[in-house]
């Protein structure tokens, strides 16, 4: 175990001592505590740069389920240390902007870290495990984890809505993505990512390649909010503001993302790998503008724009998979580092704007930006943050989301040098979407910041007067602002120290001894750069559009999308029919009448042995080695099914006591017909008691209605008794004719040879009883005093003044 | 014989099958005990009719009727005589507390 698996372990061990922070020192908020644990571990994974940069790999191996290929190993390439920065630098700011955010009093602070320190370490789990098992498992905890936090304010309704829906669709893509990495198992025989990529050929050639793709995806697109699996983030927004910063925004919805670039060296490409990932984003990426642009909530806001510029950076990824098809010269790889560079620059600036949120919300409560408005007076280092952070969004120069912005219009135009995967069909698609989508989102990010910050103040709307946050709160978004900033200047600061490193864990192969790729990102790209006139288009027609919001804003009414995304209908109506549904089946089936019950079993029971008999081709009579049969058997065969046949069709009790007793002893004639005394004995004795006691219970009911039976006769009751009867017989002489078929040496010659020479007797079914077989008679005896115990106890058992059942 | 006699127990299987499924829970027991009686002729049945003399040895005849059989009859005669005797008791319980053996009415509440 080395220390990078105790920088896994840590938050989880830490996790467990918040409780006792919370109780013993109460006059501290307990966030403080927890800031030293990212701080530190952001310092240690930046240890890490020289060695990634460099082109090395870390792999640290402990062996957990080595009989199964699950061992819990460590690997930390370029990818998985971007995202450990990642998780690690926010999750500090988070935990600092909590500590003002979040009052020590009225807040179960020690739940509220607990799950983040959980949900913090899962996280790290994911991006580090070399293993696919180990980071599933780490998987499910932050679907686990996110859905506690989700439903951190437990008392509200919709935050239980919100973490349910969460936990239901990101648990569903966690299952089928376990199931893609077992179909990944089967085709190469290992849960370990390196193993499994040096295998890439074996996978591509498998009839299995496509499913492990499609449920691998389902993971991925479930967990990053790919359309149509969004609706659960917007939900999400119920969850403490620090929260959606961090998970929701900065890290857990890039898991998705994570896991394509993470298995992108085993599917890519592929044309359906090229279609699906670049399709389903750019089409979330459209949908998630698209629908941000309705809402009033500014985290409703934050959150389609999440979705859609998670699309956004999913369809960079599916473009970038060219370039395992086409060569790495071939310039697809631009499509791969914009990905990159972009979910850095998403990460910094839609964590800030989250923040802003945050902190409008707290210093004016509310979030409705229908009575937000004019606010840039009294909070102006607020509404700076905001400027920068959705400036940086929209992709306006000079902020980091301009520089990634380009990059995308750039290879959404360079894919349409895309000659295969039927891109001439549908290939002018990719930068038309790219440029709505683009327009959507400089219209939404131009709402967040003037609808709330400028405008007329409402102060009557307002329940407190709003004035600056706290330098606590402030910090950490300043921080990512700066980082904003700093990137948008200075990107190549990134370019070789994290990008490359990353890129390459995309690519694994393409790079041969000491190459690397040319990383190196510019704001300016020369007049002939069809994404300079995209991008000035998109700000103009962009900024034409704003203005005109209230004249166009209809068409969501017309569209029928004003009130929710339509996807919910579909989501709540599938809940509402599983539950109704498996409603209705249990109680058509469970009617709680033990006829039924019976119906259901003897039905099954007559399929099942008819079809096997069918099947097995068993059905037979055999005639040889049957006794002949003397006329007085006839009379007593017909004797005793007149007698039974008889039984339902008595109404009296009496007579149907007297009816079965009756049979009761003419099997006892049987018996002596066919040389059993000691059955006929016994049959006699037991047959005389049961009658006695059906007459004595009878007798004994003074109380009860004195109505007869009125059996009422159904064809369905008659048709499955019929059918039992003819399968007893059916099976009993076809058993025969089988057994006559392969005769075998019976048991009992042994029996009656030696019953007398060892065991002393001459009747050899007592013999066998008692001696032979004794241990049987020893429990039928236990069976009798069992029966014994149980008669006396019902009967004299009586629950006094209580439940008399 | 013994195409006669599986017969005769598929008649008792039958009418037991039939008793069982009715909603009274007194014919319910009614029909286990016929149940029964198909069940013990039927392993008397499979072991082979007809054949030599009751297995007492002290008779002296060249062949004997199958023995292991009847043990076992003998020892599923003894314990459902016990079923029988404490499903009677059961029923007669349930009458007295319930005062119906209608196994409808004894149904239960829905949500069980």
């Amino acid at each position: 175990m080395s220390a990078l698996h105790i920088a896994i372990i840590v938050p989880f061990l830490f996790a467990l001592v918040i409780p006792l922070l919370y109780n013993k020192v109460p006059k501290i908020h307990t966030g403080w505590f927890v800031l030293i644990l990212p701080t530190i571990l952001f310092g240690y994974l930046l240890s890490f740069i020289p060695t990634i940069s460099s082109g090395e790999t870390v792999v640290k191996q402990f062996a957990w389920v080595p009989s199964l290929g699950i061992n819990f190993d460590v690997h930390l390439d370029g990818l998985a240390l971007l995202f450990g920065l990642l998780i690690t630098g926010i999750g500090a700011l988070v935990v600092l902007y909590s500590v003002f955010y979040l009052t020590k009093k009225g807040e179960a602070l020690h739940n509220f870290y607990f799950y983040l320190l959980m949900f913090m370490g899962a996280m790290l789990g994911v991006v580090l495990s070399g293993n696919l098992m180990v980071l599933y498992v780490f998987w499910e905890l932050t679907s686990l984890s996110s859905s506690l936090l989700i439903g951190y304010w437990h008392h509200r309704e919709k935050s239980r809505y919100g973490a349910q829906k969460s936990m239901l669709i990101t648990v569903t893509g966690g299952f089928a993505m376990l199931a893609g990495f077992s179909l990944l198992y089967v085709m190469t025989g290992s849960f370990t990512i390196t193993e499994i990529i040096g295998q890439a050929d074996v996978v591509a050639s498998s009839a299995l390649f496509i499913p492990a793709m499609l449920l691998i995806l389902m993971g991925a697109f479930t967990k990053s909010a790919q359309f149509p699996f969004h609706i659960w983030l917007p939900d999400a927004m119920e969850a403490p503001t620090p929260v959606s910063a961090y998970l929701h925004s900065a890290t857990m919805v890039k898991m998705g993302i994570y896991l394509v670039a993470r298995v992108s060296p085993i599917f890519s490409g592929a044309p359906e790998w090229f279609w699906i990932v670049s399709g389903v984003g750019l089409f979330t990426l459209f949908w998630g503008s698209f629908n941000a642009v309705r809402q009033t909530d500014l985290k409703s806001i934050l959150a389609y724009s999440t979705i859609s510029q998670l699309g956004m950076i999913m369809s960079m990824l599916g473009v970038g998979s060219a370039a395992a098809y086409y060569g790495y010269e071939g310039g697809y790889t631009a499509a791969t580092i914009a990905a990159i560079f972009h979910l850095i620059n998403h990460s910094t600036f839609k964590g800030s704007l989250f923040m802003v949120a945050g902190i409008v919300d707290h210093e004016t409560g509310t979030r409705d930006i229908r009575k937000l408005g004019g606010l840039m007076t009294f909070m102006p280092i607020t509404f700076t943050i905001a400027i920068i952070g959705a400036f940086s969004m929209a992709g306006v120069y000079p902020f980091n989301g301009f520089l990634s912005k380009e990059m995308f219009l750039e290879s959404m135009v360079h894919a349409l040098h895309i000659t295969d995967f039927n891109m001439q069909t549908f290939g002018m698609l990719f930068p038309v979407i790219a440029w709505v989508a683009s327009v959507f989102t400089f219209i939404y990010s131009m709402i967040l910041v003037f609808k709330t910050f400028t405008g007329k103040y409402q102060a009557d709307k307002l329940d407190k007067k709003p004035h600056e946050a706290p330098i606590g709160m402030l910090l950490p978004p300043i921080v990512l602002a700066s980082l904003v900033v700093l990137f948008g200047f200075f990107p190549n600061i990134l370019s070789h120290s994290i990008i490359e490193p990353a890129v390459q864990a995309i690519y694994p192969t393409s790079l041969t001894g000491i190459d690397h790729f040319d990383i190196h990102i510019y704001a300016w790209h020369g007049f002939d750069s069809p994404a300079l006139w995209m991008t000035i288009s998109i700000i103009a027609v962009g900024l034409i559009l704003y203005l005109t919001l209230s004249k166009w804003q209809k068409i969501y009414q017309f569209l029928r999308l004003h009130k929710k995304d339509p996807i919910n209908y579909i989501y709540d109506g599938i809940l509402d029919k599983l539950v109704s549904g498996s409603a209705k089946v249990t109680n058509l089936q469970m009617t709680g009448l033990l006829r039924d019950y019976f119906v259901y079993m003897n039905i099954f029971l007559i399929g099942l042995a008819f079809y096997t008999l069918y099947h097995f081709d068993s059905f037979g009579v055999d005639t040889t080695n049957v006794a002949p049969i003397p006329l007085y058997v006839w009379i007593i065969v017909g004797v005793v099914a007149a007698a039974a046949i008889a039984v339902p069709f008595i109404n009296n009790r009496v007579a149907s006591i007297i009816s079965v007793g009756f049979v009761g002893f003419l099997v006892s004639l049987f018996y002596v017909l066919f040389r059993a005394p000691d059955l006929a004995l016994t049959q006699l004795l037991v047959e005389t008691v049961t009658t006695a006691l059906f007459l004595l219970c009878f007798y004994h009911l003074p109380e009860l209605r004195k109505e007869k039976f009125k059996p009422t006769f159904k064809w369905i009751n008659v048709i499955i008794s019929v059918g039992v009867g003819a399968m007893v017989t059916t099976m009993a002489l076809s058993a025969m004719s089988f057994g006559n078929k392969k005769p075998f040496e019976a048991i009992s010659q042994y029996f009656i040879d030696n019953a007398h020479d060892l065991a002393g007797g001459d009747n050899v079914v007592n013999i066998i009883l008692v001696d032979f077989r004794g241990m049987d008679t020893m429990l039928e005896i236990l069976v009798l005093g069992i029966a014994a115990l149980g008669v006396v106890t019902l009967i004299k058992l009586r629950m006094n003044g209580k439940e008399d059942v | 014989m013994e195409i006669l006699i599986a017969l005769l127990i598929g008649v008792l299987f039958s009418v037991s099958t039939y008793l069982i499924l009715t909603k009274s829970l007194f014919r319910v027991v009614l029909g286990t005990v016929l149940m029964s009686h198909g069940a013990h002729l039927l392993i008397l049945t499979m072991g082979g009719l007809g054949v030599g003399s009751a297995p007492l040895l002290g008779e002296g005849a060249s062949s004997y009727t199958d023995p292991l059989p009847q043990a076992l009859i003998l020892t599923a005669i003894v314990i459902s005589f016990g079923m029988t005797a404490l499903l009677l008791v059961m029923t007669y319980r349930t009458y007295k507390v319930h005062q119906t053996d209608d196994l409808d009415k004894l149904r239960g509440r829905l949500d069980e």
